[in-house]
């Protein structure tokens, strides 16, 4: 049997990835369509590892729709689809559309592995498979990347790790917890009444999961379930049926409580302690099994020792609008960390960074910040005029990366004429005078409507224009305004 | 985090919340309402609309108005209250000094958030008649 090379040896890069998950592909992807020369390396053994293990129940929570009213090939199919990567050739896109059984709006675990993988291969994305980093060291004009390979010099550092190594919460006893990443199958919950410490994405996941088999469950968390971010996330799919049931006084109770301590019962299961929150007063729970749906976090190993900053108690890289550590410069992150990276969350609406659907976009442009950096001449589409109230407005009816990343990125017009996306956070704070962006946003009560940005001095010039019931924002009224700060 | 204190230790320590216990400011430290600057970001930028209430966990950030320094703010201090609770655009820059961490209260949530822990409001209003006073004697 010939014995095929591995791709990126040990040695010097100017940008090395570490990982091979949607984050790391996407970025991969975007550096070679900008020239720009990287090593990938992963220590799984193809693409995607994550959804070999997670979620526990199978299926993903955002969703594809293997049919639109736009052809799965066109740029504007992105929009349906929240799970495929995105590429400049048709071919390379909706690759995890095409492996819809079609059961389901989102898919199945292997159904993403498929996708993932398909995109890897027909992109030509060179990866170095089972080379694990180990360490990593400053050197005089980038970083050291200890691999089990060998060592990687490079000017920059892009990780692209996920956020998946399981994290409890500081409570006494949560050691005899299981974690949510050793959940069993269901089966092996009939007729118990089971603790879940958290309420959010996995602790519902698990709930709704169990719905069928459990006797009883208890979720437990100090704050209650967001529903203003429930009426607009994909998420919240997971959330119906134990709501629901809670909701209607059945066998599932949300509770909002600070948990004091756990401890094992002789018979083996579990007792509670916590301080109600929302409702103040004592709780004690009894339950024959119990789950820490606590989170994960990302996998930044000794990271924290060369200074990287955190957010999240710890879990998240804390980033910049281009995804640099806030510390460690030439520390970048993709894929699920990108949620590090706040933004402006204008009445409070986050980011889909920490989505595959919001973080594609932010890899494209990631690529464009690091090709940038090392001296590479970018090219701009570039308009005239004329041109450029209608392709703004063109933008604000279907432009996907403002759609997908409402108030993060933006579409910016220079007053050369060049125009490209881009967080807003980072044109805000460095346009110059003639400049004028775009943005989609949503308020707190849901209404979507377009924003328009202008530098005016020492002051940004910010236009909210109204939303419109079809999102239809082509009319003489949103010209108009575009027009008058133009 | 600093010596790997948690979000709940770092918040006990602060005026604004000293009357709370255990169990309100576990409801409080959420992690994911909180924010991280490189310095020499920018926060909060005058003209813009629709921002937060932000408590200092960590670091130093300046007020400016049009390049004129107004205010430095350390750990514990807090700000964009006035244009949240007035539903105004912001009347002037915050800008990080040093890495900064801020807990964030979503603007549309800040109401609900004060009249939800009455002695944080208590404690929020002293310190609104304290800078009041201090304008009023730098005038006087």
């Amino acid at each position: 049997m010939a014995v095929l090379e591995r791709p990126s040896p040990p040695g010097e890069y100017p940008v090395v990835v570490v990982g091979s998950g949607p984050g790391g592909l996407q970025t991969s992807y975007a550096l070679s369509r900008l020239g720009v020369e990287h090593a990938v390396i992963s220590q799984d053994d193809s693409p995607g590892g994550m959804f070999r293990k997670w979620p526990i129940y199978q299926r993903l929570l955002s969703w594809t729709k293997p049919d639109a009213p736009y052809e799965r090939t066109t740029r504007a199919y992105e929009w349906y689809d929240h799970n495929s990567l995105i590429a400049d050739e048709p071919e390379l896109r909706a690759t995890v559309a095409a492996e819809m059984d079609r059961m389901y709006m989102v898919p199945s675990r292997p159904e993403m592995e498929r996708g993932l993988a398909a995109f890897a291969e027909r992109g030509g994305v060179q990866v170095r498979y089972g080379c694990r980093w180990e360490s990593t060291r400053r050197d005089e004009d980038g970083y050291v990347l200890v691999t089990s390979d060998g060592e990687y010099r490079c000017r920059a550092v892009v990780f692209a790790l996920g956020v998946t190594d399981p994290w409890k919460s500081p409570i006494p006893g949560i050691e005899e917890v299981p974690h949510y990443a050793e959940t069993p199958v269901p089966r092996e919950f009939e007729g118990k009444r089971v603790l879940i410490i958290g309420k959010r994405n996995s602790g519902f996941e698990i709930a709704d999961g169990l719905e069928p088999w459990a006797r009883q469950i208890f979720l437990v968390s100090p704050r209650p379930v967001q529903a203003a971010v429930l009426s607009v996330a994909t998420v919240r799919v997971r959330y119906f049926e134990p709501l629901e049931d809670a909701s209607w006084g059945g066998g599932t109770f949300a509770l909002d409580a600070a948990v004091e301590r756990i401890e094992r019962t002789e018979s083996g299961g579990f007792r509670l302690h916590a301080q109600g929150t929302t409702r103040p007063g004592e709780i004690t729970l009894e339950a024959e099994a119990a789950i820490a749906a606590t989170g994960f976090r990302a996998p930044i190993q000794d990271l924290r020792e060369l200074g990287l900053g955190t957010v999240g108690d710890g879990r998240i890289p804390a980033l910049t609008p281009y995804w640099e550590s806030t510390t460690l410069e030439n520390v970048y992150f993709a894929g699920n960390a990108m949620q590090g990276a706040a933004g402006l969350r204008k009445n409070g609406v986050g980011s889909a960074s920490g989505t595959v659907s919001g973080f594609r976009y932010n890899a494209r442009l990631l690529a464009q910040h690091i090709a940038k950096r090392l001296g590479h001449k970018l090219e701009w589409q570039r308009l005239g005029r004329d041109e450029i109230v209608p392709f703004l407005v063109e933008q604000l009816r279907g432009g996907s990366e403002i759609w997908t990343q409402k108030g993060y990125l933006a579409r910016a017009v220079y007053p050369d004429g060049t125009t490209h996306v881009l967080p807003l956070a980072h044109f805000l704070d460095h346009c110059e005078q003639g400049s004028i962006a775009v943005t989609i946003e949503m308020n707190a009560e849901g209404a979507i409507y377009p924003v328009a940005y202008a530098r005016a001095g020492e002051e940004i010039d910010e236009k909210q224009l109204p939303p419109q019931h079809l999102n239809d924002f082509t009319g003489g009224e949103y010209r108009d305004a575009l027009e008058s700060l133009l | 985090m600093p010596n790997g204190e948690d979000l709940v230790d770092t918040l006990r320590r602060f005026n604004l919340f000293a009357d709370l216990d255990r169990a309100q400011l576990e409801a409080i430290a959420d992690p994911d309402s909180e924010r991280s600057f490189a310095a020499g970001e920018r926060i909060l930028r005058r003209g813009m609309s629709g921002t937060g209430f932000y408590v200092i966990l960590e670091g130093e950030a300046t007020v400016t108005l049009g390049g004129e320094e107004l205010n430095r703010l350390r750990q514990g201090d807090f700000f964009g209250e006035i244009s949240t609770l007035l539903d105004e655009p912001l009347t002037a820059d915050v800008t990080a000094d040093t890495p900064l961490r801020v807990l964030e209260i979503a603007g549309p949530r800040l109401e609900a958030f004060l009249i939800s822990y009455p002695r944080v409001m208590f404690r929020m209003l002293v310190t609104e008649a304290r800078r009041l006073q201090e304008v009023l004697a730098w005038r006087s």
